[in-house]
């Protein structure tokens, strides 16, 4: 089902997934990945930035195919990213970068060495869990996909609590991660970054811009962006920086199987 | 080294049970949450987070217990053994790979179910509606067959033969809801079995000693009621309870 991309797509093949398929002769490395999915972009990013082979495996998740049998296999937590690496399955994000950066031997200021360095991009990376990715994540569905799931707005006092929240986090990443440095841990950009830059612009993708009014933020991110190299923080970007788009397009009754799961956790 | 921890927090747990396993000296810097005392001035000069633990190393200042844990593993790496958190390479990805998906897993999970057990009552003044706290020990209940399926499954610690962060992290999220009296081992002997392991690695008297203050619920809802930080508290948990 996942033999590489679909046939639409080749027309546009990137040069990560053309490098991932020359190196082909042996098994390659495999990151299954939607990059609709903020841990999904971070990964690509990473892998692609340091010149990792890999095989890139499209996971359609609104499709619903990490529910199905053959993915269950590579990961019981059904959720992407997932890697594959020979008879070795990881699921996570964070996992699956530290996993990288370890065995591709990436420069060390992704993830520094040194003691004290190496705690601020996992004090980062910890706190984000609950905060920026939850709240980014909820601001994207409660402003783009779940008026489409229940053919209705969501009440305003919902969309503004979870406004709210972020943007308490965004004060947070301003003031207590970034302050006056360049990047979270210093000079340079680190996992930290990246793991942040692809969760503050979730909500971008449904159309809120986070950065107005940060001009910090906004700073941090033109550093971050250069960092990465534009035309591949661009390329990592364009679906969802696309989603008010197909968002309208979709057919609302595909996406009724979600209704249960996403009124639970956003609703 | 100081350690701003309240022994009611899971993630204190984790933290103090590790430094005392592992032989880390530190200074214990009590920060009672029930009487919001991470709310003080002195604290914020800590930590503007607000929360624990924090861990105060010189004048190196670190939140987050999984990025605290990491330090003492890395800073103490001649001294603790590395089945703690291994070197090698896969070993090392299964432990990073629990320790993300638990945030909102089993803590957020587990954590749900003891707040609406042991304070929802007393912040809402009525009992907690069936159907929030059905969906929440539902929710409770997938984590923790996720636990036993794809993390522990038939090995006697997460990764394999030893015990690591993992286990411990989350062994102190699993102990969260029992204290509320709510056995969720009930019916699961190969967590039960994992527990005592666990456990044993590091030592009764410490395993005891950490959840000392969680298995009182009762005198610390007491300590709550009677104190002035209660109304200070109140809306903050409120939020939670939306």
């Amino acid at each position: 089902m996942w033999a590489g991309r679909e046939p639409s797509e080749s027309a546009t093949e990137t040069p990560a997934q053309t490098r991932g398929h020359r190196r082909g002769a042996v098994m390659a490395l495999e990151l299954y990945l939607d990059l609709n999915s903020q841990p999904c972009r971070s990964v690509y990013i990473f892998a692609t930035k340091n010149n990792v082979p890999f095989e890139f495996k499209k996971l359609n998740l609104l499709e619903g195919e990490q529910y199905g049998e053959e993915f269950g296999k590579i990961n019981l937590i059904r959720k992407a990213p997932a890697l594959r690496d020979g008879d070795f399955c990881l699921a996570e994000s964070i996992a699956i970068l530290l996993y990288l950066a370890e065995k591709f031997k990436t420069p060390d200021y992704w993830y520094p060495a040194d003691l004290h360095q190496r705690a601020r991009v996992n004090e980062y990376l910890s706190w984000q869990h609950m905060t920026i990715r939850l709240q980014g994540s909820k601001v994207f569905w409660l402003q783009l996909l779940i008026p489409k799931i229940l053919g209705a707005d969501v009440p305003q006092d919902k969309l503004d609590a979870a406004l709210e929240d972020l943007n308490a986090s965004l004060t947070l990443l301003e003031d207590k991660f970034i302050q006056d440095k360049p990047f979270i841990a210093g000079d340079h950009i680190t996992l930290a970054d990246l793991v942040a830059i692809v969760e503050v612009m979730q909500p971008v993708g449904a159309g809120v811009d986070v950065f107005e009014g940060r001009a910090k933020l906004s700073a941090w991110r033109d550093r971050v962006q250069a960092a990465i190299g534009e035309e591949l923080f661009d390329e990592a970007h364009k679906t969802i920086l696309g989603a008010q788009e197909s968002v309208k397009l979709m057919d609302a009754s595909k996406l009724q199987f979600f209704k249960p799961k996403i009124l639970k956790l956003f609703m | 080294m100081e350690l701003y921890l309240d022994l009611v927090s899971q993630p204190c747990r984790s933290v103090f049970v590790f430094a005392k396993a592992v032989g880390i000296p530190f200074e214990f810097k009590v920060v009672a949450l029930v009487e919001g005392q991470q709310y003080r001035e002195e604290f914020a000069k800590i930590s503007m987070i607000r929360k624990v633990p924090v861990m105060k190393d010189g004048s190196f200042v670190l939140t987050e217990s999984v990025a605290i844990l990491k330090y003492l593993a890395q800073k103490h790496s001649s001294s603790v053994a590395d089945h703690w958190y291994p070197a090698e390479l896969r070993q090392r990805a299964r432990v990073n790979e629990y320790l993300s998906w638990q945030h909102m897993n089993l803590r957020a999970h587990g954590s749900k179910v003891f707040l609406l057990r042991a304070m929802f009552p007393l912040i809402m003044g009525s009992e907690v509606p069936k159907e929030k706290m059905d969906a929440a020990v539902e929710d409770l209940k997938l984590s923790l067959n996720l636990l036993e399926e794809k993390f522990l499954q038939d090995k006697p610690f997460i990764v394999g033969d030893k015990i690591s962060l993992a286990d411990l992290v989350a062994v102190v999220e699993l102990m969260q809801p029992v204290g509320t009296g709510l056995d969720v081992l009930e019916g699961r002997p190969k967590l039960i079995a994992w527990r005592d392991r666990v456990k044993q690695e590091v030592g009764e008297e410490l395993f005891d000693e950490a959840h000392e203050q969680l298995m009182n619920m009762s005198s610390l809802q007491e300590k709550m009621q009677n104190n002035s930080a209660m109304e200070m508290l109140k809306p903050k948990f409120q939020m939670l309870f939306k």
